[in-house]
């Protein structure tokens, strides 16, 4: 067939022995054909990035490698070719976006002379023709001022910034393929739709063949002409965006797309209890810049700009913004792990900011919070009883109970009761939130802060513990405070939501009013940038 | 994934180590049965040769080598565990403290400690020794005066990279104390690293303590290996076996301590080597 870029057959790659299964990537063909974007699909532990990786041979060798199977490229093999002319296809007719730009680029290096070295080692232009051409490659991706991003280096850039200088990058030779590894991954979703809409773009001037890889259904249904789902490093499923997303033939597949959080808020009765549990007004968190020993000026950086909210009794609000919203700042100040500067935060009718961490510790009881990363939220040197009966023991219970009541709670989230016995990184991401969710219940809060306690996790065990939050909340009558990026996930679980953005907030409202009839740009927009949202609206 | 154990008890250079280590403590328990005769003690003439009358010989003077070794081996043992327990105590109170706190706390003890780092640290224990007079304590007290600083930095540094993690902001959250949360959450994460510097401080101390005997400054009514050496130096030409046999014995100790110390860094960082 001559209209295929990349063929890879029976594709093997060996882990090493003490990983949990033997082949990181198990008898996989696939292939991208010219011209089209090829999204490959799956949760973490699928195998998608080290197939990717093995491509242009760049696994962690030898301990990961390559046992078996071909990747064909205009007419090679590269599992076989030379070193050498691994070299001219790495850049040269395959190229890679990276997950994380700023890892990706140099941080000592100015953005042009890094554009310009690949472009310098391919060919032979002249200075100021590779000049000239880098100039075209940043207007190719919409970069403002080329001049200027030419001598800037990577730290003076955004993260849409820089990716779009990847992008450019990644263009620099005309490749016939370009690989991106999750490339919107760590972005906001409003940049993350300028950038899909760009790759877009860019394939369809260029011509390129795109072989993308996410874990988004969402990502695919706005960029795939093609899909490929993996999961255990086997092929699952593949076929066009329209028949996998629409009508997918493998259960797994099925179970992946229903588990995408849907743009339709949930039903919910829509009368606002009069009592609330937490009421801010006027709320004021700036930070300074320390000035260091010499002194120098600092610099003062307003996070939270006098925001006032209210949580009515028992009701879940959430809290939506992009990076830099000031949302995680707003939710550590309730918590008492940072200091308001001015405003109040009542919880339950008593102001509790300005309290230092010891006069807090009454209210201990009344909120607590689920964290973003369960590999960092739990202590790895504590067995699951002591993590979860830390708050009632520091409060006078007696450890038998206290052990006896975290076995109860470990139920209660869908967690095996013997797990009190055993340390954290025994479980998985998703039950590791889980033990998260009831360390916060064993407190018996009345109002619980969960700082994007899903963003972690993959969509199918996102979807479960969304599930579980709303579950708890209802047998428990909590109240709920639910801070994310995400307006799918918000729509979810929340009755009420408020977007913030630069500190300050600029829509409120029923979840339902929000998603139909936004009022301020900003929420347009951020609605707008959900990915995947025309196909939502089909299904 | 293997064991923490199965991995180091498996690894043939630990192996070794621990060994020759065994050898050591159990000749330094047991010091009083195997040479119940005083180290310091004349038994016969001077410079009989090893494997005759006496396993490893006499000395110069006619002191019996096998005693002095073993006693030796408890002197040299004793000092260097104290010293190191007594550092690694202090240092990592002084980097836990720094890191915890931070700001200002940090900057006064972290200054402390790069003062006490800067001054050359033999030369430092050699004047701490000659101002306090030689004896056990002083000389424990030196090496922990010098030893002190990289564990502190290094306590330091982890409690920095621990404090920010999510868990410590939930202990806050369920409103344990600084110093619980510092003892309780933070500084067991601190463990792997602190091992194994403290075990390879062991051999340094050994080293540290074998040399201030040497040049005499060490206890005088404690047999030492350092000592052995310092004083057969004079007749290396005709009775080699009284240097040869007190440093090999060094040699070989802080050798195997290395080893283990090497061993336990593999043994808890895995990934470092695997990858």
């Amino acid at each position: 067939m001559s209209d295929m870029v990349l063929s890879i057959q029976n594709l093997k790659v060996d882990l090493p022995v003490w990983s949990d299964r033997a082949h990181a990537v198990d008898d996989v063909s696939i292939s991208v054909r010219e011209k089209e974007i090829l999204c490959i699909v799956g949760e973490s532990g699928s195998g998608k990035s080290i197939m990717a990786k093995s491509i242009l041979r760049l696994l962690p060798e030898p301990h990961v490698r390559v046992s078996g199977g071909s990747i064909m490229f205009e007419g090679n093999d590269l599992l076989d070719v030379a070193d050498e002319h691994m070299r001219f296809v790495r850049g040269g007719r395959i190229s890679m976006i990276f997950q994380e730009p700023m890892a990706a680029l140099n941080p000592l290096m100015r953005i042009g002379r890094q554009i310009d070295e690949i472009i310098e080692v391919h060919t032979s232009l002249t200075a100021s023709k590779r000049r000239e051409k880098v100039i075209a490659l940043f207007d190719d991706v919409r970069l403002p001022e080329p001049e200027r991003i030419l001598t800037s280096y990577p730290h003076e850039l955004s993260g849409g910034q820089r990716q779009r200088v990847m992008i450019a990058m990644a263009l620099a030779l005309e490749p016939a393929l370009i690989i991106a590894d999750e490339p919107t991954t760590a972005l906001d979703v409003t940049t993350q739709a300028q950038i899909l809409h760009l790759m877009k773009d860019i394939q369809r001037r260029h011509g390129t063949s795109i072989l993308f890889i996410t874990h988004d259904f969402g990502v695919v249904a706005e960029i795939a002409d093609r899909v490929a789902v993996m999961r255990y490093g086997k092929l699952v499923e593949t076929g066009t965006v329209n028949e996998v997303l629409s009508s997918p033939t493998q259960d797994y597949t099925k179970a992946l797309v229903a588990a995408v959080p849907s743009m339709t808020p949930r039903h919910r009765p829509s009368e606002r209890p009069e009592n609330s549990i937490l009421v801010i007004n006027n709320l004021v968190k700036t930070y300074a810049a320390r000035g260091g020993v010499f002194g120098g000026k600092s610099k003062a950086v307003h996070a939270v700009a006098g925001v006032s909210l209210k949580v009515p009794n028992g009701h879940s609000l959430a809290l939506v913004g992009e990076s830099g919203s000031g949302k995680s700042t707003l939710a550590r100040c309730i918590v008492g792990l940072e200091q308001s500067n001015s405003g109040e935060i009542l919880l339950d009718d008593i102001n509790i900011a300005g309290l230092s961490r010891t006069e807090l510790r009454p209210y201990r009881n009344t909120v607590q919070m689920v964290f973003q990363d369960p590999f960092s939220s739990l202590n790895p040197r504590q067995k699951v009883g002591d993590i979860i009966s830390l708050g009632p023991m520091l409060k006078g219970t007696k450890k038998d109970k206290a052990w006896e009541d975290a076995r109860d709670l470990l139920c209660l989230v869908g967690l095996d009761p013997k797990a009190v016995e055993r340390y954290p990184h025994e479980f998985s991401g998703g039950q590791r939130q889980r033990i998260g969710i009831a360390r916060a219940i064993a407190m018996k809060p009345k109002l619980i802060i969960a700082d994007e306690p899903v963003s972690a996790l993959d969509v199918s065990v996102q979807k479960q513990v969304l599930e579980l939050l709303d579950d708890l909340r209802k047998s428990l009558s909590l109240s709920m405070l639910f801070i994310t990026h995400d307006l799918r996930v918000a729509a979810h679980v929340c009755e009420e939501i408020v977007v913030m953005r630069n500190g300050v907030l600029v829509e409120q409202g029923a979840t339902a009013n929000i998603f139909s009839n936004p009022q301020h740009e900003y929420t347009k927009a951020l609605l707008a940038a959900v990915p995947g949202e025309g196909w939502q609206q089909r299904s | 994934m293997k064991t923490f154990w199965q991995r180091f008890l498996t690894n043939p250079r630990v192996v070794c180590g621990l060994i020759w280590l065994g050898l050591v403590t159990i000749l330094a328990i047991f010091a009083p049965l195997l040479a119940p005769s005083d180290p310091f003690a004349i038994v016969a003439e001077p410079f009989k040769t090893p494997f005759s009358e006496y396993v490893f010989g006499t000395d110069s003077l006619g002191r019996d080598m096998w005693a002095g070794l073993v006693h030796g081996a408890r002197t040299s043992l004793l000092i260097a565990l104290i010293a190191t327990v007594s550092a690694v105590a202090f240092g990592t109170m002084v980097g836990g403290i720094a890191g915890y706190y931070g700001g200002f706390i940090d900057d006064i003890l972290m200054r402390m400690t790069e003062f006490f780092q800067t001054i050359p640290s033999f030369i430092f224990a050699i004047v701490l020794v000659a101002i306090l007079t030689p004896s056990a304590t002083s000389i424990i007290i030196a090496i922990a005066i010098v030893s002190w600083p990289p564990i502190a930095r290094i306590v330091r540094g982890e409690v920095l990279s621990v404090k920010g993690r999510e868990f410590v902001q939930a202990a806050i959250i369920a409103g344990q104390s600084d110093s619980g949360i510092l003892l309780k959450q933070v500084l067991p994460n601190t463990l792997s690293p602190l091992i194994v510097t403290g075990s390879l401080l062991v051999a340094t101390a050994i080293l540290v303590e074998s040399a201030l005997s040497f040049l005499g400054l060490g206890a005088p009514n404690l047999m030492s290996w350092g000592f052995m050496v310092g004083s057969g130096r004079s007749f290396l030409r005709d009775a080699w076996w009284l240097v040869a046999i007190p440093g090999v014995a060094i040699l070989l100790t802080v050798l195997s301590i290395n080893l283990v110390g090497e061993g336990l860094n593999d043994a808890l960082n895995p990934r470092l080597r695997d990858l």
